[in-house]
């Protein structure tokens, strides 16, 4: 019922998008480089990732106003998957065939990813993919500029390890990117000596809003006696009601602090964050960061967005991180081809928002630094522990048995996703 | 460090019993305390906790609204000169400044040209270990209750005299004894307490009976056998004691999770049940309800915020009557041609659903909106040991007096009698002089109209978001066939039957499975009971 529904849903929406893309005219045709975003506007994705569409129309602008690329504008071309995931295939296809666009910023969930992947391959375009992810993955035609789970989940439980916690609660949406995270996080926390009876693990549907008994069993689970905490993979719109009823049981920080991954600035825009004060995110960027490359691209947004309250959040930055770094793969390789790009983006570094450059890594993914924030009562981010220097992204994580011996190098000899360091071949067994 | 902060807490109880001397030296103290506030500049956290330590071992109560205000994060500092101030968001983007000590104001500047004290989890700890012992002897008896409930929550063995002095000093009877149990807590927390005051106070907490107590017993120390299996019956009786309060409390959430899914399903109770009409599109006039809400507090943000407490008031009869005025607007344009022809319905239906969504999609952008509960609905209260929100607690009343509302029009008023005439004969009807076709579009604004109602509730739990209807739409149809379409005890009885279930079921099953449990149950049962639980019987079966 709700699949159909969802189908019936984006077809009607991708119609009307179809429609006012149209009625958009192409400006200067042959004269322009063309960039696809893949971006849901419409259906439940929506709430996410109309702002990374508006992120990058604004990027867009930026770079034009400065003389666009190897002399050409650049030209946004902006599909609507809507939230459904088939959609997307063909969404990237018509933009990659229809439109020729030179690369693509899209995708937010893991399985629009995936259902996109086969497209990018067999036509040999580029994806850029700005979400934080359960990783388990490198691809030749994609660069992921968001989080890997070791850039996000392990330092986060590290963090709260440091603050005493003992007792774990993995509380997630059921879907692949929480229950890949959490098999890493608890074998990672198994490897560090936690009993398995100090683990919880929970999973609850997508949109799930009834809280009360899965609140109260992590209150009888934090009363133990040892220091408990929350590490919440719960995705979207599940968070606020999490949220509100963890404030109306009077779950406070400062006894069971939840540590999201999925919660931003853009997030709590929905929520009163005075009950939450001191609940923790990790996160490669907030907000709050305090540098000038960030006060500058707020007072940008803020104005391209023509709203001073406007938030920005991670993977904005991740887009941002994302279009430099093409922007320059491009101006070296001194044309937009494919392959050429694809070979200049390993090693392209570029200033982050944080304070710092991000680099790309031979396995497409990116040095960044991780930071732990609480969330204040302003419903910004309060960082309060930041890792000492850049943590590279990786691909495949040591904590799970079937992916601890991969390696990913696109550079040529190898020039492989999925290396078997045991076997040396490439290709796993997966 | 911890070693030292114990030492602290201790001195401060020391100087606490001290405390009847006058003060001294007021000037020196004061700049002593300066000295120590202005430490807070540029420090780290740990630098920050040893600030903490030492203001708390001052003892002065001049110190608690510096911690308060560390504690909620509105201590800063300039970046020009170092000053460490308390500052109060000021309009655009600037903060207030006044003096820590005194209070009084310095001057009004940028937030960018200040720099917050930091406080993380631990410091929070930090300082409301060290409020609590400040606060034991203040005047009002309120803040002495936070701080014994502050020394229960985050015990310290070494604050035991202080704590001893203020219970003997204490002549608020319900004061008194919230410290007793602090004190408790403390004794079992403490390795060199006596066996006679241990034993007390596992007698104690045993008589408390709820999960704290049971934390405090568990995690007795003492190698005593005496005192250990005293300890270990305490947990068993708790224990015991708290299966009982557990199925309790699944009865209750079992009955709030009813109301949530009475509430969504009453309306189309009314469309789908009494109508016949499938109507896809009841999920979106819920959210048109909730996003009427989010108007309504908007608007009163920005001009009345005094009467925030009242903004469900005003938004439950203009969420009526908009969400009920689309109603009448769908059935007008759509639905009324189309009866007789369920199918049909179902698509109209959907599409005038995506419309709504879009259409609020646009007006109000795809983000989550913010919907503030009011302060009646805010926390939660004990019940023995039951834990019951605010916030479900009215929502299952609000749930029952629409329920009941609705009753009687349907049965005691005019419309009420002509709605169930058109829908058991329409022809019959319409020969007695009834205007068929207007009670067709008051009955559809009566379901749409109490969607919206339910769209006001459902906001103070939910997200409002363009998706919230869409959440809701199966499971009110639910609601709707398993109660038994046309009956409004039924629904009653649906709502609240697999509310419980579902509540019973998760425990075991987690939240996933147990869904899917409630479906399969429903599937089967419609199989035996083709229309449902409360099944109409007689010539309007067929009508």
């Amino acid at each position: 019922m709700r699949l159909t529904g969802t189908k019936t849903l984006s077809m009607i929406a991708a119609l009307g998008m179809g429609v006012s893309s149209a009625l958009h005219p192409a400006m200067a045709e042959d004269e322009t480089i063309k960039v696809g975003v893949l971006h849901s506007l419409s259906g439940t994705m929506a709430i996410s990732e109309t702002t990374l569409k508006d992120a990058m129309l604004m990027l867009i602008e930026q770079q034009n106003a400065k003389g666009g690329l190897l002399g050409k504008q650049l030209e946004a071309v902006v599909v609507d998957p809507a939230s459904d995931w088939p959609l997307f295939a063909e969404k990237a296809r018509e933009l990659i065939e229809g439109e020729q666009v030179s690369v693509t910023f899209g995708c937010w969930t893991s399985v629009s990813r995936k259902s996109v992947l086969p497209v990018f391959e067999e036509l040999n375009s580029i994806l850029f993919y700005p979400v934080q992810y359960e990783g388990e993955e490198s691809q030749r035609n994609v660069f992921y500029t968001g989080a890997a789970p070791n850039q996000q989940a392990i330092p986060a439980v590290d963090y709260l390890k440091d603050q005493g916690v003992e007792r774990w609660v993995l509380a997630g949406t059921d879907y692949v990117y929480p229950r890949t995270t959490n098999k890493i996080l608890e074998q990672y926390l198994k490897d560090s000596g936690v009993a398995a009876e100090d683990i919880m693990v929970n999973y609850t549907p997508f949109g799930h809003s009834d809280w009360q008994t899965i609140v109260g069993d992590i209150k009888k689970f934090g009363s133990a006696g040892k220091k408990t905490a929350v590490v919440s993979t719960i995705n979207g719109d599940a968070n606020v009601p999490f949220y509100k009823e963890l404030a109306n049981q009077g779950v406070e920080a400062t006894d069971i602090p939840v540590v999201a991954f999925s919660v931003g600035e853009e997030e709590l825009a929905g929520l009163d964050t005075e009950p939450l004060v001191g609940h923790l995110a990790a996160w490669n960027y907030f907000m709050s960061a305090d540098t000038e490359a960030n006060d500058e691209f707020i007072t940008a947004w803020q104005e391209f967005t023509g709203d001073e309250d406007r938030v920005t959040n991670d993977p904005m930055e991740a887009h941002y991180i994302g279009f430099n770094m093409w922007i320059k793969a491009v101006e070296a390789a001194g044309t937009t081809d494919a392959d050429a790009v694809i070979d200049a983006m390993v090693g392209v570094a570029v200033p982050n928002l944080t304070g710092g450059y991000s680099a790309m890594m031979p396995n497409h993914h990116i040095t960044k630094p991780v930071l732990i924030g609480e969330i204040q009562d302003d419903g910004q981010f309060e960082t309060v522990f930041e890792t000492s220097g850049l943590v590279p992204g990786d691909a495949w994580s040591d904590f799970l048995p079937d992916s601890a011996p991969l390696i990913s190098d696109w550079r040529e000899p190898m020039a492989c996703g999925n290396f078997n360091t045991e076997t040396g071949k490439c290709g796993s067994a997966m | 460090m911890l070693r030292m902060f114990r030492s602290v807490i201790a001195f401060v109880g020391l100087l606490q019993l001290a405390m009847l001397v006058p003060a001294h030296g007021q000037a020196n103290d004061d700049a002593a305390l300066r000295g120590e506030i202005a430490r807070l500049a540029e420090a780290d956290f740990r630098g920050v906790e040893a600030v903490v330590q030492s203001l708390a071992s001052t003892g002065d109560p001049a110190v608690t609204s510096v911690l308060r205000a560390l504690r909620s994060g509105d201590v800063y500092w300039r970046k020009s000169d170092k000053l460490v101030v308390i500052g109060e968001k000021a309009p655009g983007r600037s903060l207030l400044l006044t003096d820590p000590l005194t209070g009084e104001e310095i001057e009004t500047v940028k937030k960018r040209e200040t720099k917050k004290v930091k406080v993380n989890n631990t410091l929070r700890n930090a300082i409301d270990a060290a409020l609590g012992g400040l606060t034991l002897r203040a005047s009002d008896p309120a803040i002495r209750m936070q701080a014994a409930a502050q020394m229960f929550a985050k015990p310290e063995p070494k604050a035991l005299p202080a704590l001893d002095a203020a219970i003997a000093a204490e002549s608020d009877p319900d004061v008194a004894s919230a410290m007793r149990d602090a004190r408790a807590v403390l004794i079992l927390k403490s390795s060199e307490a006596d066996k006679a005051d241990a034993l007390d106070a596992i007698a104690r907490m045993v008589a408390r009976g709820d999960a704290e107590a049971r934390n405090a017993l568990a995690s007795i120390t003492s190698d005593d056998a005496e005192i250990t299996e005293g300890a270990a019956l305490g947990i068993e009786k708790i224990d015991t004691s708290l299966r009982y309060w557990g199925y309790g409390q699944n009865i209750w959430q079992g009955i709030s999770l009813g109301s949530v899914l009475l509430l969504a399903a009453i309306g189309l109770a009314i469309t789908f049940g009494v109508m016949g009409v499938i109507n896809m599109a009841h999920g979106e006039l819920v959210m048109i309800g909730a996003y009427t809400t989010f108007a309504v507090q908007e608007f009163i943000r920005n001009s009345a915020p005094g009467l925030f407490d009242t903004s469900l008031f005003i938004a439950a009869p203009l969420a009526f009557l908009i969400a009920g005025t689309v109603g009448i607007c769908i059935e007008r344009g759509v639905v009324r041609f189309l009866y007789g022809r369920p199918l049909e319905t179902l698509l109209a239906t959907w599409g005038v659903s995506l419309i709504l969504q879009q259409a609020v999609r646009t007006i109000f952008g795809p983000n989550n909106r913010e919907v503030g509960n009011p302060s009646f609905m805010s926390g939660a209260f004990e019940l023995g040991g039951l834990t019951i929100t605010w916030n479900r607690l009215w929502i299952v009343i609000f749930a029952l007096v629409v329920f009941f509302a609705l009753m009687f029009v349907l049965k005691r008023t005019a419309l009420g009698l002509q709605m169930r005439a058109v829908t058991q004969n329409r022809a019959m009807a319409a020969d007695m002089g009834i205007r068929t076709g207007w009670v067709d579009a008051m009955t559809f604004g009566l379901g749409a109209g109490i969607a919206g109602l339910a769209g006001v509730a459902l906001s103070q739990i939910d997200n409002v978001s363009p998706n919230l209807g869409q959440s809701y739409i199966v499971d009110s149809f639910m609601v709707v066939v398993f109660g038994g379409a046309g009956n409004l005890w039924g629904a009653l009885a649906g709502a609240f039957t697999l509310g419980i279930a579902n509540k019973f079921l998760e425990p075991f099953s987690g939240a996933v499975l147990a869904k899917v449990l409630v479906l399969i149950f429903i599937i089967l049962f419609i199989q035996k009971r083709p229309r449902g639980l409360f099944a109409l019987k007689g010539r309007a079966v067929d009508a």
